[in-house]
């Protein structure tokens, strides 16, 4: 094994980790603000793959060029499953844990029977796409445009969450509603409202993701279910609610699968990323920077 | 009994109701057994024999799933991973070594355990969500490990030889009732285990663990070994069931064995029917199978996608309507008594 070789894996690890980071920061977010994990995340995802591939046909404008539109209307869909389902659940009189899951659940479901009914199952992908199939060589190191750009993206992605945590009012009541949900509203706080730009947040997020990785990956109904296979592990290894610790545990996992390429078939390269959670789960059932 | 005799009247007669509930319970489902049974006298078309088989499947799967999810309250979607051990345990020791079906399950059966164990020793320090993540995490990298293990044919699977109607082998290729009898066993077995569980010491300290699990630890039970006993039972009879399928179908792949959407077939009819009941998982296969065939048969291949809303629309209008099942529409009216 190359010096070569070497960088070439952490280089595209590193690159899919941090677009692994922004698909599993929502879920994270969500989770941290009031203990409830969206099992429909993943189907988010693929909703938004979807949306920008219909859009680039119908529009001819460039996936990258859309991606605010998905973020806008993923925040939507988020918001209204908020307001439609999980606010309804959170009241359960009965066995609220196993409402908790499958409201969301639920929703994962059927979201998905009706990409297999309306899309039906076959492999698509967005025609002629800017940055699609291009490569920039560094010093032989090949690194692909497309996953380049959404690297990219992610970071100031995080950079924007950041600065909306940390410097805005609204950051402000989403961390004091993540601290204490219930003293939120003495201090003039609506936790519902509270929650519905949370979930949108955490939906926006994703739609984001969903723009990008329509640009270099196949869109078909499953898609989602594996991506958020890959984002359950993220923020069990981040720690569940922790929005850094997405960023962190994304570039983690993105890494271990290139590593895992090096020594497995194709195949089997998740078995790294199941090895890793299994791993986390024994040693920091919390994972790395759970608080909880 | 003992007890009954040193006890208050007011607490006595209670639990002379209670014993007289119990016993009610075993004649009813004896009763529903015996009618089940007799299907066949009526059934004869193949097309229905099957959704009859399926149901009695979907029940004693549920029904297995619903002592360690309904109970004990630890929602495992995840286990495909036990019904694709028990499938492939059966077909393996039946196909490369000629050992019967029956002793394949039971064998399945001890390796699920075991596997549920070992699991559980790492999985039940994870509460609620983390847990369900697991369960799912599992399976999948059960799935990929099956779909790469080359001496199992991989991602080919197993076909079992064609062979005599027998029920030695399990093997009834022209005349599928003794499957509704086999089937329906299973179902009697996993539901009598569930009645005798109910009246348990692992009973109501499963139900403890489930309504709070530091207050149920506070009065000394014991919350960790509880689950394992209720992991290791749930799994066990999971792999029953996955085996009985492999004599079934006489052909078993990762994909039809141990793909995700068993983990939600094992677990819907339970949550459909009430979860942590008596009657809610076999209530619940008998509603959801036979819609979900008929559905499918009336749609034929046009309709892909169609069977998965039903599921999903079902689990939300449960999920946020009524909680305790479609069975708690039958306790409403016996409320008043007890």
């Amino acid at each position: 094994m190359t010096l070569q070789t070497v960088v070439q894996v952490i280089a595209s690890g590193l690159l899919m980790g941090l677009i692994y980071g922004l698909i599993a920061v929502g879920l994270s977010l969500i989770f941290g603000l009031m203990d409830v994990v969206n099992f429909a995340h993943g189907e988010m995802l693929m909703l938004a793959m979807y949306a920008s591939f219909g859009l680039v046909l119908v529009s001819g404008i460039d996936p990258i060029l859309l991606a605010p539109l998905m973020v806008a209307a993923l925040f939507a869909v988020g918001a209204l499953a908020y307001l439609g389902i999980v606010r309804f659940a959170m009241r359960a009189r009965a066995n609220l844990g196993m409402v908790q899951i499958f409201a969301t659940f639920g929703l994962a479901v059927g979201i998905r029977g009706m990409a297999q009914l309306l899309f039906t199952p076959d492999y698509r992908s967005v025609p002629n796409v800017w940055l699609g199939g291009r490569t920039v060589s560094l010093a032989g190191i090949y690194l692909p445009v497309p996953q380049l750009a959404g690297a990219a993206v992610s970071i100031l992605a995080f950079g924007a969450l950041w600065l909306l945590i940390t410097r805005t009012d609204l950051g402000k009541a989403l961390e004091a509603t993540r601290e204490d949900a219930g003293a939120v509203a003495l201090v003039g706080i609506d936790k519902n409202r509270v929650f519905t730009i949370g979930w949108g947040l955490g939906a926006g997020l994703v739609g984001l993701a969903g723009a990008i990785l329509s640009i270099f990956y196949y869109i078909h109904p499953d898609v989602g279910a594996s991506f958020a296979l890959v984002a359950y592990v993220t923020v069990a290894l981040g720690g569940f609610g922790s929005v850094f610790g997405a960023l962190a545990a994304g570039i983690g996992v993105g890494l271990v699968e290139a590593a895992t390429t090096l020594i497995l078939p194709p195949s089997l390269k998740s078995i790294g990323i199941y090895g890793l959670y299994l791993l986390v789960v024994l040693v920091r059932p919390r994972g790395l920077f759970g608080h909880l | 009994m003992s007890i009954v005799a040193t006890v208050p009247p007011p607490a006595r007669a209670e639990a002379a109701a209670f014993l007289r509930r119990r016993r009610l319970e075993l004649a009813g489902a004896a009763l529903v057994a015996a009618l089940v049974a007799c299907l066949p006298l009526v059934v004869r078309d193949v097309y229905t024999q099957n959704v009859i088989i399926l149901t009695l499947l979907y029940a004693a799967l549920s029904q297995s799933w619903n002592i360690l999810g309904g109970y004990c309250g630890q929602i495992s979607l995840g286990h495909a991973l036990y019904f694709g051990i028990g499938a492939y345990a059966t077909s393996l020791l039946y196909t490369k070594a000629g050992i019967l079906p029956w002793f394949g399950m039971a064998a399945g059966g001890i390796v699920a355990a075991a596997v549920a164990l070992a699991l559980g020793y790492q999985l039940f320090r994870l509460a609620g969500h983390y847990f369900t993540i697991a369960t799912i995490v599992l399976a999948e990298a059960g799935l990929l490990l099956a779909n790469n293990w080359d001496y199992a044919g991989a991602a080919t699977g197993i076909q079992w030889p064609y062979g005599p109607d027998s029920w030695a082998t399990l093997q009834f290729a022209r005349n599928k009732v003794p499957y509704i009898w086999f089937a329906l066993g299973l179902v009697a077995i996993t539901w009598l285990v569930t009645w005798l569980i109910e009246n348990s010491r692992w009973g109501y300290w499963w139900r403890a663990v489930k309504d709070n699990a530091d207050a149920a630890e506070s009065l000394g039970v014991m919350i960790f070994r509880s689950k394992m006993a209720a992991a290791a039972i749930s799994a066990f009879f999971t792999a029953a069931g996955g085996g009985f399928y492999a004599a079934f179908v006489s052909y078993i792949d990762p994909e039809s064995t141990m793909n995700f959407s068993f983990s939600l077939l094992m677990a819907l009819p339970a949550v459909l029917g009430g979860i942590g009941t008596l009657w809610g998982p076999a209530l619940g296969a008998a509603i959801l199978i036979p819609l979900t065939e008929l559905t499918r048969s009336f749609l034929g291949g046009g309709g892909k996608g169609i069977d998965l809303i039903v599921y999903g629309a079902l689990i939300m209008a449960i999920a946020l309507a009524r909680p305790e099942g479609l069975i708690s529409l039958f306790r409403r009216v016996r409320a008043p008594h007890g």
